[in-house]
Protein backbone atom coordinates (compact mmCIF):
# COMPACT_ATOMS: atom_id res chain seq x y z
CA UNK A 1 0.00 0.00 0.00
CA UNK A 2 1.58 3.26 -1.09
CA UNK A 3 0.86 6.30 1.03
CA UNK A 4 0.76 9.91 -0.11
CA UNK A 5 3.65 12.30 0.49
CA UNK A 6 1.49 14.41 2.80
CA UNK A 7 0.55 11.42 4.91
CA UNK A 8 4.15 10.28 5.19
CA UNK A 9 5.26 13.77 6.16
CA UNK A 10 2.66 13.99 8.95
CA UNK A 11 3.71 10.52 10.10
CA UNK A 12 7.45 11.17 10.10
CA UNK A 13 7.27 14.75 11.39
CA UNK A 14 4.03 14.86 13.33
CA UNK A 15 2.87 18.35 14.24
CA UNK A 16 1.69 19.32 17.72
CA UNK A 17 2.49 16.16 19.63
CA UNK A 18 1.96 16.67 23.32
CA UNK A 19 -0.27 17.05 26.29
CA UNK A 20 -2.26 20.03 27.62
CA UNK A 21 -3.37 20.25 31.24
CA UNK A 22 -6.83 18.74 31.06
CA UNK A 23 -7.79 20.17 34.46
CA UNK A 24 -7.70 23.72 33.07
CA UNK A 25 -11.03 25.30 32.11
CA UNK A 26 -9.57 26.58 28.85
CA UNK A 27 -8.67 23.06 27.69
CA UNK A 28 -11.04 20.61 26.01
CA UNK A 29 -10.01 16.95 25.69
CA UNK A 30 -11.29 14.27 23.32
CA UNK A 31 -10.21 10.66 23.87
CA UNK A 32 -11.61 8.21 21.35
CA UNK A 33 -10.97 4.62 20.28
CA UNK A 34 -9.81 1.66 22.35
CA UNK A 35 -6.55 -0.30 22.65
CA UNK A 36 -8.42 -3.48 21.68
CA UNK A 37 -9.39 -1.86 18.38
CA UNK A 38 -5.85 -0.81 17.61
CA UNK A 39 -6.54 2.93 17.70
CA UNK A 40 -6.64 5.42 20.55
CA UNK A 41 -6.60 9.11 19.73
CA UNK A 42 -6.35 11.92 22.25
CA UNK A 43 -6.87 15.39 20.89
CA UNK A 44 -6.81 18.54 23.04
CA UNK A 45 -7.65 22.17 22.31
CA UNK A 46 -6.82 25.30 24.27
CA UNK A 47 -9.40 28.00 23.70
CA UNK A 48 -8.79 31.73 24.22
CA UNK A 49 -11.24 34.04 25.99
CA UNK A 50 -12.37 35.20 22.56
CA UNK A 51 -13.37 31.62 21.73
CA UNK A 52 -10.54 30.94 19.31
CA UNK A 53 -8.48 27.72 19.41
CA UNK A 54 -4.99 29.00 20.15
CA UNK A 55 -3.33 25.66 20.64
CA UNK A 56 -4.02 22.02 19.80
CA UNK A 57 -2.11 18.90 20.80
CA UNK A 58 -2.48 15.19 20.16
CA UNK A 59 -1.17 11.80 21.07
CA UNK A 60 -2.25 8.73 19.10
CA UNK A 61 -1.78 5.00 19.45
CA UNK A 62 -2.43 3.62 16.01
CA UNK A 63 -1.30 3.06 12.49
CA UNK A 64 0.37 5.65 10.28
CA UNK A 65 -2.93 6.90 8.91
CA UNK A 66 -4.34 7.46 12.40
CA UNK A 67 -1.25 9.42 13.44
CA UNK A 68 -1.27 11.51 10.26
CA UNK A 69 -5.02 12.18 10.59
CA UNK A 70 -4.64 13.48 14.12
CA UNK A 71 -1.56 15.54 13.27
CA UNK A 72 -3.44 17.15 10.38
CA UNK A 73 -6.50 17.77 12.58
CA UNK A 74 -4.44 19.72 15.12
CA UNK A 75 -3.01 21.87 12.30
CA UNK A 76 -6.47 22.66 11.00
CA UNK A 77 -7.89 23.42 14.45
CA UNK A 78 -5.44 26.16 15.34
CA UNK A 79 -6.85 29.64 14.72
CA UNK A 80 -10.41 28.45 14.19
CA UNK A 81 -13.33 29.33 16.47
CA UNK A 82 -15.38 26.45 17.89
CA UNK A 83 -18.18 26.70 15.32
CA UNK A 84 -15.68 26.62 12.47
CA UNK A 85 -13.85 23.72 14.09
CA UNK A 86 -17.11 21.76 14.35
CA UNK A 87 -17.46 21.82 10.57
CA UNK A 88 -14.27 19.80 9.95
CA UNK A 89 -15.47 16.69 8.16
CA UNK A 90 -13.68 13.36 8.07
CA UNK A 91 -13.89 13.34 4.28
CA UNK A 92 -11.78 16.51 4.20
CA UNK A 93 -9.06 14.54 5.98
CA UNK A 94 -9.48 11.58 3.62
CA UNK A 95 -9.03 13.90 0.67
CA UNK A 96 -6.08 15.85 2.06
CA UNK A 97 -4.09 12.73 3.01
CA UNK A 98 -5.41 10.55 0.16
CA UNK A 99 -6.37 7.85 2.65
CA UNK A 100 -7.11 4.46 1.10
CA UNK A 101 -10.62 3.03 1.76
CA UNK A 102 -9.45 0.67 4.54
CA UNK A 103 -8.10 3.68 6.43
CA UNK A 104 -11.20 5.88 6.33
CA UNK A 105 -12.00 4.89 9.93
CA UNK A 106 -8.85 6.79 11.00
CA UNK A 107 -10.36 10.03 9.69
CA UNK A 108 -13.66 9.24 11.40
CA UNK A 109 -11.77 8.82 14.63
CA UNK A 110 -10.13 12.24 14.16
CA UNK A 111 -13.49 13.91 13.50
CA UNK A 112 -14.93 12.25 16.59
CA UNK A 113 -11.95 13.40 18.67
CA UNK A 114 -12.43 17.00 17.49
CA UNK A 115 -16.15 16.92 18.33
CA UNK A 116 -15.50 15.37 21.72
CA UNK A 117 -12.82 17.94 22.60
CA UNK A 118 -15.18 20.80 21.68
CA UNK A 119 -17.99 19.21 23.68
CA UNK A 120 -15.69 18.77 26.67
CA UNK A 121 -14.64 22.43 26.50
CA UNK A 122 -18.23 23.65 26.19
CA UNK A 123 -19.43 21.53 29.09
CA UNK A 124 -16.62 22.79 31.30
CA UNK A 125 -17.52 26.35 30.47
CA UNK A 126 -21.29 25.99 30.76
CA UNK A 127 -21.91 26.62 27.06
CA UNK B 1 19.23 -7.80 -1.90
CA UNK B 2 17.84 -4.54 -3.19
CA UNK B 3 18.76 -1.14 -1.67
CA UNK B 4 20.26 -2.46 1.49
CA UNK B 5 16.75 -3.33 2.65
CA UNK B 6 16.87 -5.89 5.43
CA UNK B 7 14.60 -8.85 4.75
CA UNK B 8 13.19 -10.31 7.95
CA UNK B 9 10.07 -11.84 6.43
CA UNK B 10 11.37 -15.29 5.53
CA UNK B 11 8.21 -16.95 6.87
CA UNK B 12 6.27 -15.19 4.11
CA UNK B 13 8.70 -16.39 1.49
CA UNK B 14 12.42 -16.98 1.18
CA UNK B 15 14.69 -15.64 -1.54
CA UNK B 16 15.51 -18.31 -4.10
CA UNK B 17 19.04 -19.55 -3.44
CA UNK B 18 21.31 -18.61 -6.40
CA UNK B 19 22.41 -22.26 -6.61
CA UNK B 20 18.76 -23.21 -7.09
CA UNK B 21 18.32 -20.57 -9.78
CA UNK B 22 21.38 -21.89 -11.65
CA UNK B 23 19.98 -25.41 -11.58
CA UNK B 24 16.64 -24.23 -12.94
CA UNK B 25 17.87 -22.09 -15.84
CA UNK B 26 18.41 -24.87 -18.43
CA UNK B 27 14.85 -26.02 -17.86
CA UNK B 28 13.25 -22.90 -19.28
CA UNK B 29 14.61 -22.99 -22.85
CA UNK B 30 17.16 -25.72 -23.57
CA UNK B 31 15.02 -28.48 -22.09
CA UNK B 32 11.42 -27.58 -22.87
CA UNK B 33 9.87 -31.04 -22.54
CA UNK B 34 6.63 -32.06 -20.88
CA UNK B 35 7.36 -34.81 -18.38
CA UNK B 36 4.26 -36.62 -19.59
CA UNK B 37 5.40 -36.78 -23.22
CA UNK B 38 6.33 -40.42 -23.69
CA UNK B 39 7.13 -40.31 -27.41
CA UNK B 40 10.32 -38.27 -27.64
CA UNK B 41 13.60 -37.38 -25.98
CA UNK B 42 12.41 -34.01 -24.70
CA UNK B 43 9.73 -35.70 -22.66
CA UNK B 44 12.04 -38.44 -21.41
CA UNK B 45 14.59 -35.92 -20.30
CA UNK B 46 11.97 -33.89 -18.43
CA UNK B 47 10.62 -37.01 -16.79
CA UNK B 48 14.11 -37.99 -15.74
CA UNK B 49 14.67 -34.55 -14.20
CA UNK B 50 11.37 -34.74 -12.33
CA UNK B 51 12.24 -38.20 -11.03
CA UNK B 52 15.61 -36.98 -9.84
CA UNK B 53 14.06 -33.98 -8.07
CA UNK B 54 11.39 -36.22 -6.56
CA UNK B 55 14.20 -38.26 -5.08
CA UNK B 56 15.90 -35.16 -3.66
CA UNK B 57 12.65 -33.96 -2.07
CA UNK B 58 11.82 -37.43 -0.71
CA UNK B 59 15.32 -37.76 0.68
CA UNK B 60 15.00 -34.55 2.68
CA UNK B 61 12.08 -36.00 4.65
CA UNK B 62 13.23 -39.65 4.55
CA UNK B 63 10.36 -41.04 2.49
CA UNK B 64 10.13 -42.93 -0.81
CA UNK B 65 10.02 -41.01 -4.10
CA UNK B 66 6.66 -42.53 -4.95
CA UNK B 67 5.17 -40.94 -1.84
CA UNK B 68 5.74 -37.40 -3.14
CA UNK B 69 2.87 -35.76 -5.04
CA UNK B 70 3.91 -32.49 -6.63
CA UNK B 71 1.42 -29.63 -6.40
CA UNK B 72 1.39 -25.89 -7.10
CA UNK B 73 2.26 -25.14 -3.48
CA UNK B 74 1.34 -25.80 0.12
CA UNK B 75 -2.16 -24.35 -0.15
CA UNK B 76 -3.03 -26.87 -2.84
CA UNK B 77 -1.37 -29.69 -0.89
CA UNK B 78 -3.37 -28.72 2.23
CA UNK B 79 -6.60 -28.70 0.25
CA UNK B 80 -5.80 -32.01 -1.42
CA UNK B 81 -5.02 -33.69 1.89
CA UNK B 82 -8.05 -32.46 3.81
CA UNK B 83 -10.73 -32.59 1.14
CA UNK B 84 -9.15 -35.64 -0.49
CA UNK B 85 -9.15 -37.67 2.73
CA UNK B 86 -12.64 -36.47 3.64
CA UNK B 87 -13.96 -37.75 0.30
CA UNK B 88 -11.91 -40.95 0.21
CA UNK B 89 -12.85 -42.08 3.72
CA UNK B 90 -16.48 -40.95 3.71
CA UNK B 91 -17.59 -44.50 4.50
CA UNK B 92 -15.55 -44.56 7.67
CA UNK B 93 -16.69 -41.24 9.03
CA UNK B 94 -16.96 -37.50 8.52
CA UNK B 95 -15.08 -36.04 11.47
CA UNK B 96 -11.86 -34.01 11.25
CA UNK B 97 -9.88 -32.53 14.16
CA UNK B 98 -7.65 -29.51 13.77
CA UNK B 99 -6.31 -26.48 15.69
CA UNK B 100 -7.59 -22.92 15.88
CA UNK B 101 -4.05 -21.71 15.08
CA UNK B 102 -3.72 -23.50 11.74
CA UNK B 103 -2.98 -21.62 8.54
CA UNK B 104 -5.98 -20.31 6.60
CA UNK B 105 -5.36 -22.89 3.88
CA UNK B 106 -6.23 -25.58 6.44
CA UNK B 107 -9.00 -23.68 8.23
CA UNK B 108 -10.73 -22.69 5.01
CA UNK B 109 -10.47 -26.23 3.64
CA UNK B 110 -12.04 -27.46 6.90
CA UNK B 111 -14.75 -24.85 6.50
CA UNK B 112 -15.50 -26.28 3.06
CA UNK B 113 -15.62 -29.78 4.55
CA UNK B 114 -18.24 -28.57 7.04
CA UNK B 115 -20.30 -27.14 4.19
CA UNK B 116 -20.09 -30.57 2.53
CA UNK B 117 -21.62 -32.19 5.62
CA UNK B 118 -18.46 -32.87 7.58
CA UNK B 119 -17.96 -32.31 11.26
CA UNK B 120 -14.85 -30.40 12.35
CA UNK B 121 -13.48 -29.99 15.87
CA UNK B 122 -11.21 -26.99 16.38
CA UNK B 123 -8.97 -27.55 19.39
CA UNK B 124 -7.67 -24.54 21.26
CA UNK B 125 -4.03 -24.13 22.26
CA UNK B 126 -2.45 -23.06 25.53
CA UNK B 127 -0.62 -19.81 26.28
CA UNK B 128 2.50 -21.27 24.65
CA UNK B 129 0.60 -22.07 21.47
CA UNK B 130 0.77 -25.83 22.07
CA UNK B 131 -1.98 -28.40 21.64
CA UNK B 132 -3.44 -30.13 24.70
CA UNK B 133 -2.69 -33.82 24.02
CA UNK B 134 -5.39 -35.04 26.38
CA UNK B 135 -7.98 -32.86 24.65
CA UNK B 136 -6.84 -34.23 21.30
CA UNK B 137 -7.17 -37.82 22.45
CA UNK B 138 -10.60 -37.14 23.93
CA UNK B 139 -11.78 -35.47 20.73
CA UNK B 140 -11.13 -38.55 18.58
CA UNK B 141 -14.31 -40.57 17.95
CA UNK B 142 -15.13 -43.59 15.79
CA UNK B 143 -16.20 -41.11 13.11
CA UNK B 144 -12.83 -39.34 13.01
CA UNK B 145 -11.07 -39.77 9.68
CA UNK B 146 -8.30 -37.20 10.02
CA UNK B 147 -6.32 -35.19 12.53
CA UNK B 148 -4.72 -32.12 10.92
CA UNK B 149 -2.04 -30.40 13.00
CA UNK B 150 0.63 -28.08 11.69
CA UNK B 151 4.26 -28.90 12.39
CA UNK B 152 5.35 -25.32 13.08
CA UNK B 153 3.26 -22.18 13.21
CA UNK B 154 3.83 -19.51 10.59
CA UNK B 155 3.23 -16.55 12.93
CA UNK B 156 4.96 -17.67 16.11
CA UNK B 157 7.28 -20.47 14.96
CA UNK B 158 5.88 -22.71 17.73
CA UNK B 159 6.53 -26.41 17.05
CA UNK B 160 3.80 -28.86 18.04
CA UNK B 161 4.69 -32.13 19.85
CA UNK B 162 4.34 -34.12 16.62
CA UNK B 163 5.80 -37.35 17.99
CA UNK B 164 3.24 -37.49 20.81
CA UNK B 165 0.45 -36.52 18.44
CA UNK B 166 1.59 -39.29 16.07
CA UNK B 167 1.47 -41.83 18.89
CA UNK B 168 -2.06 -40.85 19.86
CA UNK B 169 -3.26 -41.07 16.25
CA UNK B 170 -1.60 -44.47 15.72
CA UNK B 171 -3.11 -45.81 18.91
CA UNK B 172 -6.56 -44.55 17.92
CA UNK B 173 -6.18 -45.67 14.33
CA UNK B 174 -6.80 -42.31 12.65
CA UNK B 175 -4.82 -40.67 9.89
CA UNK B 176 -2.57 -37.76 10.77
CA UNK B 177 -1.92 -34.93 8.34
CA UNK B 178 0.53 -32.11 9.03
CA UNK B 179 0.98 -28.78 7.31
CA UNK B 180 4.76 -28.68 7.63
CA UNK B 181 5.26 -25.70 5.34
CA UNK B 182 7.29 -23.73 7.88
CA UNK B 183 9.30 -26.67 9.18
CA UNK B 184 10.57 -28.67 6.19
CA UNK B 185 14.03 -27.61 5.11
CA UNK B 186 14.63 -25.68 8.33
CA UNK B 187 14.52 -28.38 11.01
CA UNK B 188 14.70 -32.18 10.70
CA UNK B 189 11.27 -33.49 9.66
CA UNK B 190 10.71 -37.24 9.36
CA UNK B 191 7.00 -37.99 8.91
CA UNK B 192 7.37 -41.77 8.94
CA UNK B 193 9.29 -41.83 12.20
CA UNK B 194 6.73 -39.39 13.62
CA UNK B 195 3.58 -41.23 12.59
CA UNK B 196 2.48 -38.59 10.09
CA UNK B 197 0.63 -40.11 7.12
CA UNK B 198 0.22 -37.03 4.95
CA UNK B 199 2.27 -33.86 4.96
CA UNK B 200 2.18 -30.61 2.97
CA UNK B 201 5.17 -28.39 2.25
CA UNK B 202 6.46 -25.99 -0.36
CA UNK B 203 9.63 -24.93 -2.14
CA UNK B 204 9.46 -21.18 -1.60
CA UNK B 205 9.80 -21.41 2.19
CA UNK B 206 13.09 -23.29 1.80
CA UNK B 207 14.96 -21.11 -0.69
CA UNK B 208 13.30 -22.67 -3.73
CA UNK B 209 10.98 -21.12 -6.31
CA UNK B 210 7.35 -20.10 -5.78
CA UNK B 211 4.61 -22.11 -7.49
CA UNK B 212 5.68 -25.63 -6.53
CA UNK B 213 4.93 -27.67 -3.44
CA UNK B 214 4.32 -31.25 -2.45
CA UNK B 215 2.05 -33.57 -0.54
CA UNK B 216 3.64 -36.61 1.06
CA UNK B 217 1.18 -39.51 1.03
CA UNK B 218 2.14 -42.65 2.95
CA UNK B 219 2.09 -45.73 0.69
CA UNK B 220 2.48 -48.63 3.07
CA UNK B 221 1.18 -49.42 6.55
CA UNK B 222 -1.18 -47.78 6.08
CA UNK B 223 -1.70 -47.28 2.37
CA UNK B 224 -3.25 -43.83 2.24
CA UNK B 225 -5.24 -42.49 -0.68
CA UNK B 226 -6.81 -39.14 -1.43
CA UNK B 227 -9.47 -38.27 -3.98
CA UNK B 228 -8.06 -35.89 -6.60
CA UNK B 229 -9.46 -32.39 -6.32
CA UNK B 230 -8.78 -31.53 -9.94
CA UNK B 231 -9.82 -33.64 -12.90
CA UNK B 232 -7.49 -34.13 -15.82
CA UNK B 233 -4.76 -36.34 -17.19
CA UNK B 234 -4.26 -38.45 -14.09
CA UNK B 235 -0.75 -37.27 -13.31
CA UNK B 236 0.94 -37.95 -9.99
CA UNK B 237 -0.56 -41.41 -9.52
CA UNK B 238 -4.01 -40.01 -10.24
CA UNK B 239 -3.98 -37.74 -7.24
CA UNK B 240 -3.05 -34.48 -8.93
CA UNK B 241 -3.69 -33.84 -12.60
CA UNK B 242 -1.94 -31.11 -14.51
CA UNK B 243 1.29 -30.76 -16.49
CA UNK B 244 4.19 -30.85 -14.08
CA UNK B 245 6.06 -27.62 -13.45
CA UNK B 246 9.36 -29.17 -14.51
CA UNK B 247 11.48 -26.06 -13.99
CA UNK B 248 9.99 -25.44 -10.56
CA UNK B 249 10.30 -29.07 -9.55
CA UNK B 250 13.99 -29.13 -10.57
CA UNK B 251 14.48 -26.07 -8.36
CA UNK B 252 12.50 -27.64 -5.52
CA UNK B 253 14.76 -30.69 -5.71
CA UNK B 254 17.92 -28.63 -5.57
CA UNK B 255 16.54 -26.56 -2.68
CA UNK B 256 15.79 -29.79 -0.81
CA UNK B 257 19.28 -31.13 -1.45
CA UNK B 258 20.90 -27.94 -0.16
CA UNK B 259 18.56 -27.85 2.84
CA UNK B 260 19.49 -31.38 3.79
CA UNK B 261 23.18 -30.43 3.79
CA UNK B 262 22.93 -27.00 5.34
CA UNK B 263 19.86 -26.70 7.56
CA UNK B 264 21.64 -27.75 10.70
CA UNK B 265 24.35 -25.12 10.25
CA UNK B 266 21.76 -22.51 9.21
CA UNK B 267 19.69 -23.25 12.31
CA UNK B 268 22.68 -23.05 14.64
CA UNK B 269 23.67 -19.66 13.25
CA UNK B 270 20.14 -18.25 13.13
CA UNK B 271 19.19 -19.19 16.67
CA UNK B 272 22.13 -17.10 17.91
CA UNK B 273 21.08 -14.12 15.80
CA UNK B 274 17.41 -14.49 16.76
CA UNK B 275 18.30 -14.62 20.45
CA UNK B 276 20.55 -11.60 20.08
CA UNK B 277 17.67 -9.63 18.56
CA UNK B 278 15.25 -10.67 21.28
CA UNK B 279 17.64 -10.02 24.13
CA UNK B 280 18.55 -6.58 22.81
CA UNK B 281 14.88 -5.55 22.78
CA UNK B 282 14.30 -6.96 26.24
CA UNK B 283 17.32 -5.10 27.59
CA UNK B 284 16.71 -1.78 25.87
CA UNK B 285 12.94 -1.49 26.08
CA UNK B 286 10.25 -1.93 28.70
CA UNK B 287 7.07 -3.94 28.21
CA UNK B 288 8.38 -6.33 25.57
CA UNK B 289 6.61 -9.70 25.28
CA UNK B 290 7.77 -12.70 23.24
CA UNK B 291 4.67 -14.54 22.03
CA UNK B 292 4.40 -18.32 22.16
CA UNK B 293 6.71 -21.00 23.51
CA UNK B 294 10.34 -20.01 23.75
CA UNK B 295 11.51 -23.60 23.99
CA UNK B 296 9.50 -25.49 21.39
CA UNK B 297 9.92 -23.20 18.42
CA UNK B 298 11.69 -22.67 15.12
CA UNK B 299 15.25 -21.32 15.32
CA UNK B 300 14.78 -18.33 13.03
CA UNK B 301 11.51 -16.79 14.20
CA UNK B 302 10.43 -14.47 16.96
CA UNK B 303 7.06 -12.84 17.43
CA UNK B 304 7.26 -9.87 19.78
CA UNK B 305 4.67 -7.47 21.17
CA UNK B 306 5.87 -3.97 22.02
CA UNK B 307 3.08 -2.95 24.37
CA UNK B 308 1.23 0.34 23.85
CA UNK B 309 2.56 0.68 20.31
CA UNK B 310 0.47 -0.28 17.30
CA UNK B 311 2.22 -2.73 14.98
CA UNK B 312 1.59 -1.18 11.60
CA UNK B 313 2.47 2.30 12.82
CA UNK B 314 5.68 0.90 14.26
CA UNK B 315 6.52 -0.83 10.98
CA UNK B 316 6.08 2.47 9.16
CA UNK B 317 8.91 3.95 11.22
CA UNK B 318 11.40 1.48 9.76
CA UNK B 319 9.89 -0.06 6.65
CA UNK B 320 12.23 1.83 4.37
CA UNK B 321 14.98 -0.25 5.97
CA UNK B 322 13.48 -3.47 7.31
CA UNK B 323 10.77 -5.77 5.96
CA UNK B 324 8.79 -7.61 8.65
CA UNK B 325 5.14 -8.44 9.21
CA UNK B 326 2.68 -7.66 11.99
CA UNK B 327 -0.30 -9.28 13.65
CA UNK B 328 -1.94 -5.89 13.78
CA UNK B 329 -5.34 -5.59 12.17
CA UNK B 330 -4.18 -2.61 10.20
CA UNK B 331 -2.07 -4.83 7.97
CA UNK B 332 -5.08 -6.81 6.86
CA UNK B 333 -8.37 -5.71 5.41
CA UNK B 334 -10.38 -7.50 8.09
CA UNK B 335 -9.73 -5.03 10.95
CA UNK B 336 -9.32 -8.06 13.22
CA UNK B 337 -5.91 -8.67 14.77
CA UNK B 338 -4.10 -12.00 14.33
CA UNK B 339 -6.39 -14.94 15.23
CA UNK B 340 -3.28 -16.98 16.03
CA UNK B 341 -2.13 -14.58 18.75
CA UNK B 342 -5.68 -14.23 20.09
CA UNK B 343 -5.84 -18.05 20.32
CA UNK B 344 -2.73 -17.94 22.55
CA UNK B 345 -4.75 -15.82 24.97
CA UNK B 346 -3.15 -12.49 24.16
CA UNK B 347 -5.47 -9.54 24.51
CA UNK B 348 -6.38 -7.68 21.34
CA UNK B 349 -4.10 -4.84 22.46
CA UNK B 350 -1.01 -7.05 22.55
CA UNK B 351 -1.97 -8.71 19.28
CA UNK B 352 -2.20 -5.26 17.67
CA UNK B 353 1.30 -4.53 19.00
CA UNK B 354 3.02 -7.59 17.54
CA UNK B 355 5.81 -7.84 15.01
CA UNK B 356 7.12 -11.05 13.49
CA UNK B 357 10.81 -11.21 12.66
CA UNK B 358 11.67 -14.24 10.53
CA UNK B 359 15.34 -14.57 9.64
CA UNK B 360 16.84 -16.74 6.94
CA UNK B 361 19.88 -18.26 5.31
CA UNK B 362 20.97 -14.90 3.92
CA UNK B 363 20.58 -12.89 7.13
CA UNK B 364 23.81 -11.26 8.27
CA UNK B 365 24.79 -10.32 11.80
CA UNK B 366 25.28 -6.68 10.81
CA UNK B 367 21.65 -6.62 9.71
CA UNK B 368 20.60 -7.77 13.17
CA UNK B 369 22.67 -4.96 14.71
CA UNK B 370 21.13 -2.36 12.41
CA UNK B 371 17.65 -3.68 13.02
CA UNK B 372 18.05 -3.54 16.79
CA UNK B 373 18.73 0.22 16.60
CA UNK B 374 16.07 0.97 14.02
CA UNK B 375 13.31 -0.97 15.77
CA UNK B 376 14.20 0.20 19.28
CA UNK B 377 14.22 3.82 18.07
CA UNK B 378 10.90 3.25 16.31
CA UNK B 379 9.33 1.86 19.49
CA UNK B 380 10.58 4.83 21.51
CA UNK B 381 9.27 7.28 18.89
CA UNK B 382 5.87 5.61 18.80
CA UNK B 383 5.63 5.48 22.57
CA UNK B 384 6.34 9.21 22.73
CA UNK B 385 3.30 9.58 20.48
CA UNK B 386 1.14 7.09 22.35
CA UNK B 387 -1.51 8.36 24.80
CA UNK B 388 -1.82 4.93 26.39
CA UNK B 389 1.93 4.75 26.99
CA UNK B 390 1.62 8.13 28.74
CA UNK B 391 -1.29 6.85 30.84
CA UNK B 392 0.60 3.66 31.65
CA UNK B 393 3.60 5.73 32.77
CA UNK B 394 1.35 7.88 34.95
CA UNK B 395 0.05 4.75 36.62
CA UNK B 396 -3.44 4.86 35.13
CA UNK B 397 -5.17 1.47 35.22
CA UNK B 398 -5.93 1.08 31.53
CA UNK B 399 -8.58 -1.55 32.20
CA UNK B 400 -10.58 0.95 34.23
CA UNK B 401 -10.69 3.54 31.42
CA UNK B 402 -14.03 3.95 29.66
CA UNK B 403 -12.90 3.60 26.04
CA UNK B 404 -15.05 4.97 23.25
CA UNK B 405 -15.06 1.90 21.06
CA UNK B 406 -15.90 2.18 17.43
Amino acid sequence: MAYSEKLLDHFKNPKNVGTLDKSKKSVGTGLVGAPECGDVMRLQIKVSEEGVIEDAKFKTFGCGSAIASSSLATEWLKGKNLDEASTIDNMDIVEELALPPVKIHCSVLAEDAIKMAIKDYREKNGQ
Amino acid sequence: MENNLIYFDNNATTPCDPRVVDTMLPWFYQNPGNAASRSHAFGWKAEEAVDYARGQVADLISVESKEIIFTSGATEANNLAIKGVFEMYARKGNHIITLTTEHKAVLDACDKVEKLGGDVTYLSVDREGLVDLKALEDAITDKTVLVSIMWANNETGVIQPMKEIGEICSRKGVLLFSDATQAVGKIPVDPKATGVHLMAFTAHKMYGPKGVGALFVNRKKPRVKVVAQMDGGGHERGMRSGTLNVTGIVGFGKAAEIAKQEMEADAKRLVVLRDKLEQAFEERLEEVYVNGSRTSRMPHVTNISFKHVEGEGLMMTFNENIAVSSGSACTSSSLEPSYVLIALGLGDDLAHSSIRFSLGRFTKEEEIDRAIDLVANGVTHMRDLSPIWEMYKEGVDLDSVQWQEH
